[in-house]
Order: C-alpha cells, then sequence, then structure tokens
C-alpha cells in the first residue's frame, strides 16, 4: 500500500475516533467558529472608527484575514503529530512505536490525529472572504483562484515548517516548547494586516526570516491587482508563495538531525 | 551464520541534567551539564535461528537499551550488531519490517480504536497482503482467544486483555523474530501463564525466534533454554538455566522432620540454617556430601517422618549471582 492510500487510512481512523465523541467534536467546532468569528468583529469596530488604515480599506483587509486563517486551519488540521510531538511522543517513549514501524516517521506524524474541530475555523475564514469579495472589487477569474489556492498551499507549507521546527526543539527539550506559538497564533496575527503598516525590520522578519508575507501579503496584493506600495515588482507578487516550500524544505533537514540525535540519545 | 549477531556493543549517553520548568528548558537549551551513562560497556552474543533466549538483569543493566539497539531504535556508540544480515539502526525500515517487538509497558494499538480497526491499520503499515492478513489475524485471534474482544476500544480492555492483543499486534505482519521487553509486567497470574503459553507454542511451533527481557524469574524459568545475565552492562553469564544454578548455588537445602525431638547433629560439610521442636533445615554442599549420603547418614540414627532437599528459587540464584559478581542495581 502506498504512502498516500496509507495516509487515507490514518485519516479515516482519526475521523471514527472524534466520531465516537460526537458531541465534543461539534462543541469544538462551533467554538473555533464562533472564538474567530468575534476576532473579526474587532478588526471591522477599528476600521469603523478610523475608516482606513494607511491606505488599505476594511475590505481588502478582510481578505488578508480570511486567507490567512483558512491557510493556518489547515495546517493546524493537518500536522496535530508535530504540534504535539514533544508531551505526546518523546517525552512518552511513543516515538519508539512510530520507529518500530516500517514506515517514515512524517507520515505517520501528521497521520495521528487530524483535527475536525479546525473546520469551523476555515469555514469562518472562507465566510470572510466571501464578505471581503462583497465590500472590494475583486474579480475572481481563474487565475485570481489559482494564486489564492497557490497561496494558501505556501501558506500550509509554512506553518507546517514552523511546527517541524517546534518538533524539532523537543528532541532536544523533551516538551513542546510553546514559546513557538509566538511564531504560528502570533503569526496568524502579524500576516493578517498588510506589511507597509509594520516597522521596517519587521517587514524583513516577515518576507525573509519567517516569510508570512510571502504567503499572505504579497500574493494578496495579485488578487488585489494593487501594486505594492513598498515597491516589489508586480511579476514577483505571485510566485513569492515559494517561499513558504523552501521553509519546510529546511525544517525537514532540522528535523532529520533532530531524528540523528534520537537515534543516539534515545531522547 | 546466526540470526543475531551482537559484538562488543557498547553505548554510552550523554544525560542533561536541567532545572524543571520551561525557564529550565531554556536555560538548558544554552548551557548544558552533562552527565555520562554507560548503558552498556561490551556485550557479545549471538543467537540462532528458532532458539528462546531469556535477558536477564537488575534495573539499569542494560536489558532495554539492548532491546532498543537490536530493534533499531537506537544507534550504539561502538560494537557490531546484525539481526537477520541487516544492521538495524543503518536499514531501520527495512529491518522493522521483519522483526516484532512488544513492549509491557506501551501500547502498540490505537487507544481509541476498536482492536480489530487497530489490526487493519497495522497491516496496511505492514504491508501485508489482504489474503495473508485475513489468514494470518484469524490464526492469532484463535490461538490468543481474542473473538469477543475485537470490536471493543482499546482503552477498555484489561491489561491481560491489552496484552493478548499486542501479541497478535505484533505479529500480524509474521515476524522472524520477536523482541519483548517484559512482556509480564503487571499481570495477574493467568494472564502470565497465557502469554507465557503463547510464546512457548510460537517458538516451538511457528519457529519464531524469541528474545525476552524480564524481571520475573518464572517467565525464565518456564521457557527459556538459554539465559543471559547482564550487570551494568556486561555479560555475566550466557548459559541453561540448570548450569547457572549450580555455577552460583553450591549449596543445597536439606529438610528433616523427625519422629521425636529433633537431635544436635554433628556433620562434617553440614550446616543447621533453622530449628524447630521437631525439624531441622539443613544447608549442604552436594560436592563434598552427595544428597543420599547424608540421608543415609541421618536416616541411620534417627527416626524420620519426612525429609526432602529443596533446589534453590530462581529467584535466588540470580541475586546471589549479583553478589558474587558485585553488580545488584546500578
Amino acid at each position: 500500500m502506498n504512502a498516500l492510500r496509507l495516509y487515507g487510512r490514518y485519516v479515516g481512523a482519526s475521523l471514527r475516533v472524534q466520531a465516537q465523541y460526537p458531541a465534543a467534536t461539534l462543541l469544538l467546532t462551533t467554538g473555533h467558529l464562533a472564538a474567530t468569528a468575534i476576532e473579526i468583529l474587532g478588526v471591522f469596530a477599528l476600521f469603523h472608527r478610523f475608516g482606513q488604515v494607511k491606505g488599505w480599506s476594511f475590505g481588502e483587509v478582510a481578505l488578508f484575514y480570511g486567507l490567512i486563517n483558512i491557510t493556518f486551519s489547515i495546517a493546524d488540521m493537518l500536522t496535530r503529530g508535530f504540534d504535539v510531538f514533544g508531551t505526546d511522543f518523546v517525552r512518552t517513549g511513543a516515538f519508539d512505536r512510530v520507529l518500530l514501524r516500517p514506515r517514515s516517521a512524517t507520515l505517520q506524524l501528521i497521520g495521528y490525529d487530524i483535527r475536525l474541530s479546525r473546520v469551523g475555523r476555515i469555514l469562518q475564514g472562507l465566510v470572510v472572504v466571501v464578505l471581503a469579495t462583497n465590500l472590494v472589487p475583486i474579480h475572481w477569474n481563474p487565475a485570481a483562484v489559482a494564486i489564492a489556492v497557490w497561496a494558501v498551499a505556501g501558506g500550509v507549507a509554512l506553518f507546517a515548517g514552523i511546527l517541524v521546527l517546534q518538533a524539532t526543539i523537543s528532541f532536544w527539550t523533551i516538551e513542546s516548547l510553546e514559546a513557538v506559538n509566538v511564531l504560528t497564533y502570533g503569526g496568524v496575527q502579524a500576516a493578517q494586516y498588510p506589511l507597509n503598516i509594520y516597522a521596517d525590520w519587521f517587514r524583513r522578519v516577515l518576507t525573509f526570516g519567517v516569510p508570512l508575507a510571502c504567503v499572505a501579503y504579497y500574493p494578496v496584493l495579485a488578487i488585489l491587482k494593487r501594486p505594492d506600495p513598498l515597491g516589489a515588482p508586480d511579476w514577483i507578487l505571485p510566485l513569492t508563495p515559494l517561499a513558504g516550500f523552501a521553509f519546510l524544505a529546511l525544517s525537514f533537514l532540522a528535523w532529520r538531525a533532530g531524528m540523528a540525535r534520537y537515534a543516539s540519545t534515545g531522547s | 551464520m546466526p540470526q543475531v549477531l551482537v559484538e562488543a556493543l557498547a553505548k554510552s549517553y550523554r544525560v542533561a541534567e536541567r532545572a524543571p520548568g520551561v525557564a529550565g528548558a531554556l536555560s538548558g537549551l544554552l548551557r548544558r551539564r552533562w552527565r555520562e551513562v554507560r548503558a552498556l560497556v561490551d556485550l557479545s552474543f549471538s543467537l540462532e535461528a528458532g532458539e528462546l533466549l531469556a535477558f536477564v538483569g537488575p534495573n539499569g543493566a542494560g536489558k532495554s537499551t539492548t532491546v532498543k539497539i537490536l530493534s533499531g531504535i537506537l544507534r550504539p556508540s561502538s560494537g557490531r550488531i546484525e539481526v537477520g544480515g541487516l544492521v538495524p539502526y543503518e536499514d531501520r525500515l527495512r529491518h522493522v519490517a521483519r522483526v516484532g517487538v512488544v513492549f509491557g509497558q506501551r501500547s502498540q494499538l490505537w487507544w481509541d480504536l476498536p482492536v480489530l480497526d487497530g489490526f487493519d491499520l497495522l497491516a496496511d503499515i505492514y504491508r501485508v497482503t489482504p489474503d495473508r492478513y485475513r489468514r494470518r489475524r484469524d490464526e492469532l485471534v484463535a490461538l490468543l482467544r481474542l473473538e469477543p474482544l475485537l470490536a471493543q476500544p482499546v482503552r477498555q480492555l484489561s491489561l491481560g486483555q491489552r496484552m493478548r492483543a499486542e501479541f497478535a499486534a505484533a505479529l500480524l505482519h509474521d515476524p522472524e523474530i520477536l523482541f519483548l521487553d517484559e512482556p509480564t509486567i503487571g499481570l495477574d497470574a493467568p494472564s502470565k501463564l497465557a502469554v507465557r503459553d503463547f510464546v512457548k507454542r510460537l517458538n516451538r511451533e511457528q519457529n519464531v525466534t524469541v528474545l525476552l527481557t524480564t524481571h520475573d524469574m518464572h517467565d525464565v524459568e518456564a521457557l527459556a533454554e538459554r539465559v543471559i545475565v547482564i550487570g551494568q552492562g556486561r555479560l555475566l553469564a550466557d548459559s541453561s538455566l540448570d548450569r547457572l544454578r549450580s555455577s552460583v548455588f553450591a549449596e543445597r537445602r536439606l529438610w528433616v522432620d523427625f519422629a521425636e525431638e529433633a537431635p544436635a547433629l554433628d556433620i562434617q560439610g553440614v550446616e543447621v540454617r533453622t530449628r524447630t521442636a521437631r525439624s531441622l533445615e539443613l544447608a549442604f554442599d552436594p560436592a563434598k556430601i552427595p544428597a543420599p549420603k547424608l540421608i543415609a547418614a541421618i536416616t541411620a540414627e534417627h527416626a524420620v517422618d519426612d525429609i526432602h532437599v529443596e533446589e534453590p528459587a530462581i529467584e535466588e540464584v540470580i541475586a546471589r549471582f549479583y553478589d558474587l559478581h558485585d553488580s545488584g542495581e546500578a
């Protein structure tokens, strides 16, 4: 059985487990929907008071907000195994069991737990994107849709990369390092606003360090057909989500080093 | 070529000592104090296909480290190791497809899934073809009496039931060799017997090589023809149980119930260990005075109701063995 079909089996098993606790799953899903719905109300209140922020309207920011939240929720749904790797696998010794099976550790970890409740937040993100479409003229032609999907894919890779790095650190710390949440939850917060409202050094971090701008800000400019107020050339905008995949690839290099360490220390 | 070959295996860890909590974790990343732990110092042995070997040693002797290296989880610091012609830690994916491992303290199965769903998933993971899977599963379900448990989630099983399911899980892919790390720990008496019986049948009837670590000497007595004793990371003995017993226990015990008051005995090489009004427990060295001769000497002079010779219990043998080698708990 190939890896993809096995992943399908893992997804099926995970869904069956959650189906055993339907009330809990439903409550979590609505919870995720409600919590993030309140957040967008806050953003709306801000724009209602000030009208525009640095030349951006509420509708445009809503597009940033919706896309990055869809992106993060998908990543969060798929990479639970890496998220809880330190506490649930390294500390308990359950990673030994992963290593005892003739399949890649990565496949087993992404198949560990597919969190259905995150669908709530994905739905909320979609609703906000629809809302944005009604507020600003976004022409969803095939090219725009393709860029949006491509940006979300790059963003999922980026967030997955961050979580893989977090998991890699747990080979050394034995615990899941909560400090990494600054990059995940904090990253979502930062990426839901346009880049040019931030200070110069922070823009650099978001472009070249943890390239959140490359999976949110730049591709959204391409969808809105707005030139970059910071001067990035138009042709590069739709290419930027590649940075997310590069980040993920580098994270896996670090992960390999962590695996080698585990083999020599066993936690 | 033996199935398992271990030569001069050594493994030491550097263990970081760090303060607890998040602050400790962070400062531990920057500046660490290390302590060297030598889990294995020098271990060599080999195992032929179809053998059943018990690994015995106190906590910290290196048993679990050995099993982890053999199963490909850990990489040794030095030494040579081959299992079925493969170096486990270098060829992990191919190696683990051919071995089965049961950890007494850890589950292979999915806590929230019914037993049968877990088996199905394992068959996919190990790439067992549907035909072979069905045959093997039915065989194991019958052998381990799992039929009534198949629909239950693993979390609802008793420990004894779960261990039976664990054995099936470890054997679905038909491994040539089975590593068992303390498989009877925490089990009640009937479950222990069931596990021993199953392991024995597996070894005899299906010719599966078994290497087992245990603290339960009854496991050893019931199962293993061959015992390896390790202490502080070194091999202390590799022999049959009987030879091990006679090598450490020169001394035997003789219990005598007398028909009258127990006499004062004075026979060369015999010591009185305990005395009650009408019975004696005697310690003697069969090399100096054989049991029949001793019994003859006593019955010649005294009226005796009952008499029996006692073999030292296996626990005593092993404990005494550690004393002799000065290698108790590290």
